[in-house]
């Protein structure tokens, strides 16, 4: 099938098997390898991307199903070198560790944040628990999204 | 001049990782690259009565098809630790053979392999695969594989047992003393099975250059070189100078990616039959199924007191599974991994552990962060506890009494325990003391009384564990049946310019090396940290490793490095005083520069890497260059120890339990970056804290997984857990160059039995004295019922 969808602002268009899960799309066609893949059922989060500016699991969402869709992945997030304020604080905050879920909750982050730029806590919690991460303790991810909330609505 | 030892450095290593540029093995494309997708058994034990390949091979994209009848199915990958009988015999040592021919010994054991142009394609024809078995009767429980008339795992053998094994003091003698104790307190539980879950599955991708004749294996691996050694020398053999092993990045270990697995043996050896790349990435159902598991031990366990609450003995019998097949270093883990921490902080005077290693038709059990410690201290930490309540003394005060006293290991001894190990150094008073500090025990202990009161069940537990890592020396490791050493390999490269790269033996998949070793290797040459750059993870460049796990990387691989540091130093002191007209013996070496003590006459480091690299005014008898390579054996492994105490209040009509605070006192002797000792200590507790409170490996009674995926297996998500709270005390370890211990496992040795402790602390006053973990609100519940 023939898709054109619009990642990270370029535009892009391929004919794909209808099975293609987004997340296979972006890290096959488009060598956009960021988004990982950690089960492949919507458990981990690892493959988390925002679709037309909402989170969303490229893993169980299918390439066809965001046909004319705008993606955003991690490969989206910086400004040339200069990363956004969210990859900033998870640095500052030694808020990932093998990195490997760490796309996922930037992009989780950037969803939570855009929605409430003001979260507490418990509402940040709340809103990772779609994304495992098994090294942190989540201790310094709930850190780095506080500071960077702090840092946006500065 | 900035010093970096002791700061909380920013990784560099995240710059990649934020942008989601690090090179993972499954980001990894090769020209010409193949995928594979496996056959695997839906039974846990069955007969293989045939495979029928002929419509998977003439499927679109098939580039072949392999089955255990195939040459590769001879092949078979080993174990690396050998625990004999107790009575001599040699351990039972079946063949995990790559492709599995006749018998099936575990669910998810693989029976073929596809080969394919896309991963789709290999899927497809993987499920054309047809493969007629006949199911055996399974025995997943340890201690139900040991008794008469259980099914047996391998027909070639009498009994179930792997190896049998006991350390300590002698059992009638332990015996004797615990009919004699005032008190004594007893257990039945099981330490249950766990699945580690890097969220990064395995990853292989191996290709083959026909004309160099020599393969490239990419490989999610937490030890590159311990995996191209047994891969080519014990079981393809291939010349180990003919094959490269890369791990670049590595998405999390906890131990799983340590050993050498079949998967990884068999697609070398598909790369060569085929002439092209293949690549395997695990999915996560495959990873519940293949993946090494964790704990599952069976434990009666008894300890005796006197009347003032001195432990006077301790005697402990388990049955600790192996699985089907012995895993890399499965063997010590229950034995010289678990046994030998049976003193824990205290000054039991008699202590007899016995083991039997049974094998179960269940996926292999190997080490998982913390790797037998996690079972010891929870075993210690819980017994303890309970006896504190049986004798009416507070949880600290019976710590407090029974605790060896402090020592530096230098000026006073090391401290002697009854199970063969020397602790290096310690204080255990002391992490104890500032974590009820840092809780605020006596007010929440008010605070309880008031609570309970009110119908609130609040409760706290108390953990103060030690451990044991840096796993050595070699000499001693080998006599306890280690077919390999356990040194490390630290290369310091000066480059003309002064800049340097170390090239080390030890694996990051998450530990921050890059930075941190880059932190003192600054220091100890007195140059920016942005002249040093750390390598690792490729057996081209790394001469030797022994990789990364039992927290090991600063304390072994970190004294190899120091060492290469100090002939580094030394020989560039002899090209100063060449250089400066002066002796050796007056030059000292700071801040990058080699000074004429008492003078301003100095020559920087970086003239004299230029010199040794340029040596036309240079020392006589001294070789160019400025590189040096050493190999570091360590005296004594470390001994990091702590106090963890957990809050909780369970709720009395569901019986779920919320953990409210968690608080963490480690001493892991100097710390090189706090900012990362820190986050290895959040992520540990929480993986305790999961195994507590959620995680669970269950097989049925057929031997089916059915907590295969994270929908059924529970693992500890950001809601379910608080901010740890954290501080530390200082005991450096006396024997290594950087007195650091290491920090790895103790987050998860320490919390798993503070959060249990705590969970019957709030349940005591209705006669609650133990609940099998992990505790889940049904489990809890029901206790409170009874």
């Amino acid at each position: 099938m023939q898709i054109s969808m619009t990642i990270n602002g370029k535009e892009y268009s391929h004919d794909i098997e209808p099975r293609i899960s987004l997340a296979q799309y972006l890290r096959e066609n488009l060598n956009l390898t960021g988004t990982h893949i950690g089960c492949d059922t919507s458990g981990c989060g690892a493959c988390t991307v925002t679709v037309d500016g909402a989170a969303a699991k490229a893993c169980t969402l299918l390439a066809v199903q965001v046909d004319g869709a705008e993606i955003t992945t991690i490969e989206g997030m910086a400004s040339g070198s200069e990363m956004h304020p969210i990859q900033e604080a998870f640095k500052d905050n030694h808020g990932l560790q093998c990195g490997f879920c760490t796309p996922g909750m930037v992009m989780t982050a950037a969803d939570i944040l855009k929605n409430n730029p003001n979260p507490t806590e418990e509402e940040i919690r709340h809103g990772l628990e779609g994304n495992f991460c098994r090294c942190t303790g989540y201790h310094n991810i709930v850190k780095s999204i506080q500071h960077a909330a702090e840092k946006i609505n500065a | 001049m900035e010093t970096f030892i002791g700061k909380p450095i920013k990784r560099r290593e995240d710059n990649r990782f934020l942008k989601g540029a690090g090179k993972y093995t499954d980001d990894i494309k090769l020209m010409g690259m193949t995928h594979s997708a496996f056959v695997r058994s839906p039974y846990a034990h069955a007969k293989i009565l045939s495979v029928d390949t002929s419509e998977a091979e003439k499927a679109e994209g098939v580039v072949a098809v392999y089955t255990g009848s195939d040459a590769c199915g001879t092949f078979g990958v080993p174990c690396g630790w050998q625990v004999d009988f107790k009575n001599g015999e040699t351990m039972r040592e079946p063949l995990h053979p790559l492709l599995a021919k006749d018998k099936i010994l575990h669910v998810g054991e693989a029976v073929a392999i596809v080969i394919a142009e896309t991963l789709e394609l290999a899927r497809d024809a993987a499920e054309l695969v047809d493969v007629k078995y006949e199911a055996l009767p399974a025995v997943t429980c340890p201690k139900k594989a040991m008794e008469a008339g259980a099914p047996k795992v391998h027909d070639q053998w009498d009994d179930n047992a792997a190896f049998d094994w006991c350390i300590g003091n002698d059992r009638a003698e332990v015996e004797a003393a615990l009919e004699n104790a005032h008190h004594v307190t007893e257990m039945t539980y099981k330490n249950h099975r766990l699945a580690p879950n890097a969220i990064e599955p395995r990853s292989y991708i191996s290709d083959y250059d026909v004309n160099a004749d020599k393969w490239t294996l990419y490989t999610s691996t937490q030890n590159p070189h311990l995996i191209r050694l047994l891969l080519c020398a014990f079981v393809l053999g291939i010349p180990e100078h003919k094959v490269r092993v890369l791990s670049y990045d590595v998405g999390g270990g906890f131990g799983s990616k340590i050993y050498h697995y079949t998967e990884e043996a068999l697609l070398t050896w598909v790369s060569k039959e085929i002439g092209r790349p293949v690549k395997w990435t695990s999915d996560r159902t495959e990873a519940f199924l293949t993946d090494a598991h964790g704990r599952d031990h069976i434990v009666h366990s008894k300890m005796g007191f006197d009347k003032d609450g001195k432990i006077v003995a301790h005697l402990t019998d388990e049955y600790c599974a192996m699985g089907a097949y012995l895993s890399t270093f499965a063997p010590a883990v229950p034995t010289y991994l678990h046994g030998t921490l049976f003193q824990g902080v205290y000054t039991t005077p008699l202590i007899h552990l016995n083991v039997i290693a049974p094998f179960t038709h269940t996926v292999a059990v190997d080490a998982y962060r913390g790797a037998g410690r996690p079972e010891a201290t929870y075993l210690l930490e819980r017994i303890i506890s309970k006896a504190a309540k049986e004798m009416n003394i507070d949880p600290a005060e019976i710590r407090y009494k029974n605790f060896i006293p402090p020592f530096n290991g230098t000026s006073e001894p090391g401290y002697q325990t009854q199970v063969a190990l020397q602790y290096d150094s310690g204080n255990y008073e002391g992490v104890l003391k500032r974590g009820l500090e840092m809780l605020g025990y006596e007010d929440f202990r008010k605070e309880q009384a008031e609570a309970r009161k009110n119908g609130k069940l609040l409760g706290v537990g108390i953990s103060t564990y030690i451990e044991g890592c840096g796993i050595a020396p070699s000499a001693v490791v080998g006599s306890l049946g280690a077919r390999a050493g356990l040194y490390e390999v630290g290369h310091v490269r000066v480059q003309p310019t002064g800049k340097v790269s170390v090239f080390t033996g030890a694996h990051s998949h998450g530990q921050g090396h890059e930075t941190v070793f880059a932190q003192f290797v600054a220091d100890k040459l007195g140059i920016p940290m942005d002249d040093v750059d750390i390598v690792h993870g490729d057996t081209d460049q790394v001469a030797f490793g022994m990789g990364t796990y039992g927290s090991r990387s600063l304390a072994v691989g970190g004294s190899a490095i120091i060492k290469s540091i100090e002939k580094v130093l030394e020989k560039g002191a002899k090209i100063a005083a060449h250089k400066l007209e002066a002796a050796e013996e007056d030059l000292e070496y700071a801040e990058g520069k080699w000074t004429v003590k008492g003078t301003d006459k100095s020559i920087s480091f970086g003239d004299v890497s230029l010199t040794a690299y340029v040596p036309h005014d240079y020392p006589e008898g001294v070789e160019p260059g400025l590189d040096f390579s050493s190999f570091y054996d360590p005296t004594n492994f470390t001994y990091p120890f702590g106090t963890h105490i957990a809050v909780v209040e369970v709720c009395p009509d569901t019986g779920k339990v919320d953990l409210q605070r968690f608080v963490a006192c480690d001493d892991v002797g100097n710390v090189m970056n706090p900012m990362i000792v820190d986050g290895q200590i959040h992520g540990g507790v929480v993986q305790g804290v999961g195994q507590a409170l959620l995680e669970e490996v269950i097989y049925d009674g057929e031997g089916q997984m059915v907590t295969g995926s994270y929908m059924d297996y529970a693992m500890p998500r950001a809601d379910d857990v608080p901010n740890i709270e954290t501080d530390r005390t200082t005991t450096p370890c006396p024997h290594n160059p950087l007195g650091v211990k290491g920090a790895g496992e103790a987050g998860a040795i320490g919390s798993t039995p503070a959060v249990v402790n705590a969970v019957v602390d709030a349940l005591s006053h209705l006669g609650v004295t133990d609940i099998q973990m992990p505790v889940t609100p049904r489990r809890v519940w029901k206790a409170m019922q009874n």
